[in-house]
């Protein structure tokens, strides 16, 4: 569900920046995605080329993941871990009070044109 | 072949509609609060009692985003304030198309407050800029007080976080302190209120905000 919003919000995005750039086809999208962002990789493809079909300028565009790696900042020690391998817990004193500060984000970084 | 850097998040148009219809409703003097939460966390009872309470004062509706249901405008329109249900196509949260369509649909009635009754989901709606004036969180005691931790974003984006359903802290071991201190944490700005739907208290100080937000939107 999640994935189809952004879809839809993605595909909004692109379809402006070609009528401002007068692209008529988009051949790749590039977007990095954070590796706690929620998005379900295999899932979006699944729902990026089932939704592309539909939209001419987006029809022959791949799309290309790249994935930014979670950090974690610790208040207590003021150290970054990384978020995946350690979770909520700070691996270096084991405080709870951690935030995390990169790896939630989804961001079209570039693409590909005719 | 050429290649184009965007370098924006996906969600970049929605911020863009989001702000457009932010300054519109300003212009109206109509404040639109975002109200987020958990399923079942009290928004709807949060909003009944508020509306008894501030309906003389001020014309307020309401805008259920219910995936699929309409419980809760019923409930609203009990109070005999103006509800009518948001429609999300499935979706987890409301973007600012959504908010715009929901808003049409309560006609052209000047509303000094409207509120929108996001989905229940402590995750996507915060990713969403609905084009609210106000961002309104609710976390309930029964919930647990480490909420902050595992969802960082909804109280990084929220302008108040109202801590609901203090009637029920005996029977649990939330720690009011620690979760204000985890909120304040990630959003040192927060305005944080206690309140219970049940008996009412800590209702005037959530109030006297609203009031005070509903009044500066207007300009005074
Ligand atoms: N004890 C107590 N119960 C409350 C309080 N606020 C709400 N409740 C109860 O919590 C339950 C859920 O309340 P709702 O207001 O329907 O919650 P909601 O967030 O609107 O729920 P959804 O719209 O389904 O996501 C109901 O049984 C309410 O009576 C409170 O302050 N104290
Ligand atoms: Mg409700």
């Amino acid at each position: 569900m999640h994935e189809m919003g952004i879809i839809l919000h993605l595909a909004k995005s692109l379809e402006e920046t070609a009528k401002e750039q007068q692209i008529e086809k988009i051949l790749r999208v590039t977007l990095q995605v954070g590796e706690v962002s929620g998005i379900m990789t295999d899932y979006f493809t699944d729902c990026w080329n089932y939704f592309r079909k539909r939209h001419p300028v987006l029809e022959t565009a791949e799309l290309e993941l790249e994935t930014i790696p979670a950090v974690t900042f610790c208040s207590a020690c003021e150290r970054n871990y990384p978020t995946v391998q350690y979770g909520r817990e700070c691996p270096y004193c084991h405080s709870g009070e951690t935030w995390l500060i990169r790896g939630n984000e989804c961001i079209i970084k570039e693409i590909e044109v005719e | 072949m050429r290649i184009i850097e965007l370098k924006e998040t996906v969600t970049a148009s929605n911020d863009r509609d989001a702000q457009v219809l932010r300054e519109e409703l300003q212009g109206k003097g109509t404040l639109l609060v975002n109200l987020m939460a958990s399923p079942g966390a009290g928004k709807t009872t949060l909003l009944e009692r508020t509306i008894r309470d501030m309906k003389d004062r001020f014309h307020i509706a309401v805008m259920e985003a219910d995936v699929d249901s309409d419980v809760d405008a019923v409930r609203i329109e009990k109070l005999g304030a103006k509800a009518v249900q948001a429609h999300t196509g499935g979706m987890c949260h409301m973007d600012a198309g959504m908010t715009r369509r929901a808003l049409e649909e309560l006609g052209e009635e000047a509303f000094d407050l409207v509120v929108l009754e996001n989905v229940g989901n402590l995750i996507c709606p915060a990713e969403f800029d609905t084009g609210a004036g106000k961002k309104v969180m609710l976390l309930s005691v029964p919930e647990g007080d480490d909420k902050p931790l595992k969802y960082p974003l909804m109280f990084t984006v929220s302008d108040v976080l109202i801590l609901t359903k203090t009637d029920v802290a005996p029977y649990f071991d939330f720690d009011f302190e620690a979760c204000k201190r985890r909120a304040r944490g990630l959003n040192p700005n927060i305005e944080i209120f206690e309140v219970s739907a049940k008996t009412g208290a800590g209702f005037d100080a959530w109030e006297e905000w609203l009031a005070r937000a509903i009044l500066e939107n207007k300009g005074n």
